[in-house]
């Protein structure tokens, strides 16, 4: 790689470094702002101010208005109320065109892509760039779409269309969108959900560099110590209105917490220690050609293992195989002494597997669908009577389930998708918890959760260990998977790199195993 | 990063071969048919082969950008009927008018139902489907009244205008040259101009789309008025051709641009597919129709096997996107190697 600098030396095009908040004018000011939708109340006070050059986290859980800002900004949604100024005039944005040519720039939690377009052509969408006649000139557009790949330190083919990429090359991709506006102002709404630890590192490079720059980045994150690696303030929301702004040195983070819950949490993870039981799943030589190859590994009853690595290693990849969804070119997948058909989701679901997929909105969750009818989903020979579905067995199963995980919702009727991002991924958990599965397989429990609702998710799965089921869990966060898991498995490049008990694992030893370091020595 | 370009070239490759495939068809039906009838490379016969699907190319270019965008424009056949009827009119009326003017007035009837097709799925929001198939049988009951049973007769229509119908230039038909310019404008502006790019963002990812600033409902508006007026500008072409006009002039036409749009590998979902190629499906679709007549077979067959050729080029879809997915994910694995 050939940009090799430290970040915070360089020199910006208006000659100074890095800025100092508190000394320069504010470059974005919201005041109040004010959303309804219809009776609802998606915002009753948005308040944040920015300044040039500094990174400032929106912090809250789920629901407290920090998206509905963040489109009032980008110009999806008008404000009801309240006032927007950037560089000290009062702005009104009524279309994302407006927001984006006064230098806003967002990057979803969603990627936005055009999959049958090619990755430079989604990044300069509407503003390629031209030669004479107003035509496209589709080298240069390359060419950019190149440079931003090296600024950004990341292969990716620019010509290659975006149909395929994996989330996090999706994510890279809506990143390289948003640095190629050359924005004043990038908001980042959990731009880091689907990253590893290693582009997240790359992404806060970048972050810093823009900084030096004089952009004012605006980065919400539900991973709080990303929060104190990268911003220099805070702010914080709680139902929809502000809480405080502080600066990252003047606060901690069960100050951080306490101020988004309103209430303490005592501590993210419990101590455990668990005495698991007989082997329930047995892999052995699994292999998908240019994926994943030889993973030889077993889970137990009553213990949760997690797969680590970065993205791409194959973690998801060897998940979907074991649960057939993806056919394997050689290995064996024994559930309970039973050896299963590989390839067939139904084979691994008779044999007692569920799995709980990394995307709900796309793979775990029929989003317009009831509540209730997402839960009973996988459910639904037992729920039927001559292959007609019983409602009211149906009503019954997603209740009791609603119960036991508490389930936020209004009524079982509603769409899966008027819940909030944890209350989905319970509605998942009810669906395979539902059919009383021996393992459960889990990828990213809590991507894109609040800290509340996280901390309920880890404690599920804590009883329902307790309880004798066995936990494949994939895990991009190392706190997860360092205070959930009673053994990890690291995966560097689609093979079995390490193993460690809870004891002897700690961050730096998984990032090295992940990084193929294992037996290098550490540099 | 060589094994990225690897996999992308493929994945190029793939979509120019699309169009290769559809090229090797006609060509391997005209030599089978050739080997049986030899009087089907007669110049007659590919003359009639050139000017044959002419009018379908028209509509499909039209029908492109409306179904790039995750539309449909079912209105075609009818208003390329109506359009063929009072450009007839016209000339009952004004039998000098010139040729030009009769085109322009043909271009312009069609852009009058292309803008109504195009307000109401842009603005109003309603699904083109509903919005086109409805547009089909007002149009042909407009049609039905201004005809009235009195039809457009050879008679009445000037020699001027009925040699572009006939004429040909360098043994190819007048017809073929100005689909084939048709073709050649759309198809550059499809790949070089920002709006164009926008119709295929569109079909995309709407969501998306929205999102990076495209003006949807305008570029919609849009693709619907374009393909409304190459309809129009088709019915006066159709006029030339036959140079009689019924009030069924048209009828099913829209079926079969959209089987050739489809068979041309344009995603019935929109985002992808390229004028070329929806020129190349009519092509195709019309070649295999007159190989079936000069080999005696049933004209029954006709549709079933342009309904096969239709399931073929969506299996063959289907596979090549399967196929480019696993090139794509071992491509990815080589990249994180790297």
């Amino acid at each position: 790689m050939e940009r090799v600098e430290a970040p915070e030396e360089a020199p910006s095009s208006d000659g100074h470094t890095v800025v100092n908040p508190h000394e320069s004018e504010a470059l974005l000011v919201v005041e109040r702002a004010t959303k309804f939708f219809g009776p609802v109340k998606a915002l009753v006070n948005g308040s944040i101010t920015l300044y040039p050059g500094e990174a400032h986290a929106l912090l809250g859980e789920n629901g407290a208005g920090k998206s509905t800002l963040v489109k009032i900004l980008a110009g999806v949604h008008s404000a009801d109320g309240g006032y927007i100024t950037l560089d000290g005039v009062a702005v009104k944005f009524s279309n994302p065109i407006d927001a984006r040519e006064a230098g806003i720039s967002v990057i979803y939690q969603e990627p936005t892509l055009f999959p049958d377009l090619s990755i430079a052509e989604n990044i300069f969408m509407g503003r390629q760039p031209l030669r004479s006649g107003k035509r496209i000139d589709r080298s240069e557009m390359l060419r950019r779409a190149e440079d931003v790949f090296v600024r950004l330190g990341v292969p990716l083919e620019p010509s290659r269309l975006a149909r395929g990429l994996s989330v996090a090359d999706q994510q890279i991709v809506e990143i390289a969108k948003a640095i190629s506006f050359n924005a004043k102002i990038i908001i980042m709404d959990e731009p880091t959900a689907a990253l590893t630890e290693v582009e997240v590192q790359r992404l806060f490079d970048v972050v810093a560099t823009l900084r030096a720059q004089g952009a004012a980045i605006m980065f919400i994150s539900h991973r709080l110590e990303e929060v104190f690696a990268m911003c220099q303030r805070v702010t914080i929301m709680r139902d929809g209105a502000f809480v405080k702004t502080s600066t990252i040195d003047d606060i901690s983070i069960d100050d951080i917490i306490y101020s988004m819950v309103g209430r303490d949490i005592v501590s993210l993870y419990g101590e455990h220690s668990r005495t698991p039981g007989v082997t329930v799943l047995d892999v052995e030589h699994l292999t998908r050609e240019g994926v994943f190859t030889d993973i030889t590994f077993s889970v137990r009853a009553g213990e949760i293992v997690a797969l680590a690595g970065l993205v791409g290693a194959g973690r998801t990849e060897v998940a979907r195989g074991i649960f057939g969804i993806d056919k394997l070119d050689a290995g064996t997948v024994t559930m309970a002494g039973q050896r299963i058909k590989t390839g067939s989701p139904l084979q691994a679901m008779n044999a007692g597997i569920g799995f709980v997929p990394e995307d709900r909105r796309q793979q775990g969750l029929v989003m317009q669908m009831a509540i209730d009818r997402n839960a009973s989903l996988a459910s639904i020979a037992r729920l039927s009577h001559l292959g007609i579905i019983r409602q009211a067995s149906e009503r019954k199963l997603a209740s009791e389930w609603a119960a036991r995980l508490q389930l936020k919702f209004g009524r079982f009727s509603n769409p899966v998708m008027t819940l909030s991002g944890g209350n989905q991924q319970k509605v998942v958990l009810a669906k395979w918890l539902a059919r009383q599965p021996r393992l459960l397989i889990i990828d990213e429990p809590t991507r894109g959760i609040d800290i509340g609702t996280k901390a309920e998710v880890h404690r599920l799965l804590g009883e329902l260990v307790e309880q004798g089921i066995a936990v494949l869990m994939i895990s991009s966060e190392m706190p997860e998977v360092l205070g959930v898991a009673d053994r990890i498995l690291v995966l560097h490049e689609g093979r079995l790199a390490a193993e460690f008990s809870r004891d002897e694992a700690s961050e730096a030893l998984i990032m090295r195993a992940a990084a193929g370091q294992m037996k290098a020595v550490a540099s | 990063m060589a094994t990225t370009t690897a996999g992308s070239t493929f994945v190029t490759k793939i979509l120019r071969f699309r169009e290769l495939a559809i090229v090797v068809a006609i060509v391997l039906v005209f030599a089978l048919t050739y080997l049986k009838n030899s009087s089907f490379a007669s110049t007659a016969s590919i003359q009639q082969m050139l000017s044959g699907p002419s009018i379908i190319i028209m509509l499909a270019v039209g029908e492109t950008l409306v179904i790039v965008t995750r539309n449909v424009d079912l209105s075609v056949g009818s208003v390329l009927g109506l359009s063929a009827y009072l450009v007839g009119d016209l000339f009952v009326h004004y039998p000098h008018m010139p040729v030009a003017v009769a085109l322009l007035v043909g271009l312009l009837i069609g852009l009058v139902c292309g803008v109504v097709n195009g307000a109401i799925v842009a603005y109003a929001r309603v699904p083109a489907l509903v919005v086109t198939l409805g547009m089909l049988y007002i149009i042909r009951g407009i049609d039905a009244i201004v005809v009235n049973g009195v039809q457009i007769q050879p008679s009445q229509i000037p020699q001027s205008f009925v040699n572009l119908g006939s004429g040909s230039l360098i043994g190819i038909p007048y017809l073929f040259w100005i689909a084939a310019v048709a073709v050649a404008i759309v198809g550059y502006v499809m790949r070089t101009f920002r709006p164009a790019r926008d119709l295929y963002a569109i079909g995309s990812n709407p969501e998306a789309a929205i999102l990076a600033g495209v003006r949807v409902p305008r570029r919609v508006f849009s693709a619907f008025a374009i393909s409304g007026a190459l309809a129009g500008l088709g019915g006066a072409l159709w006029l030339a051709e036959f140079a009689t006009v019924a009030s069924t002039a048209g009828s099913g036409y829209e079926l079969n641009v959209v089987a050739a749009v489809v068979v041309g590998g344009v995603a019935i979902f929109g985002g992808s597919g390229t004028i070329l190629g929806a020129a190349l499906g009519a092509l195709l679709l019309n070649t295999i129709d007159q190989a079936l007549v000069a080999s005696r077979v049933s004209s029954f067959w006709n549709q079933a096997v342009a309904g096969i050729l239709l399931l073929v080029a969506i299996a063959f879809d289907r596979y090549v996107s399967l196929r480019a997915e696993k090139i794509l994910r071992v491509e990815g694995a080589h990249r994180d190697n790297a």
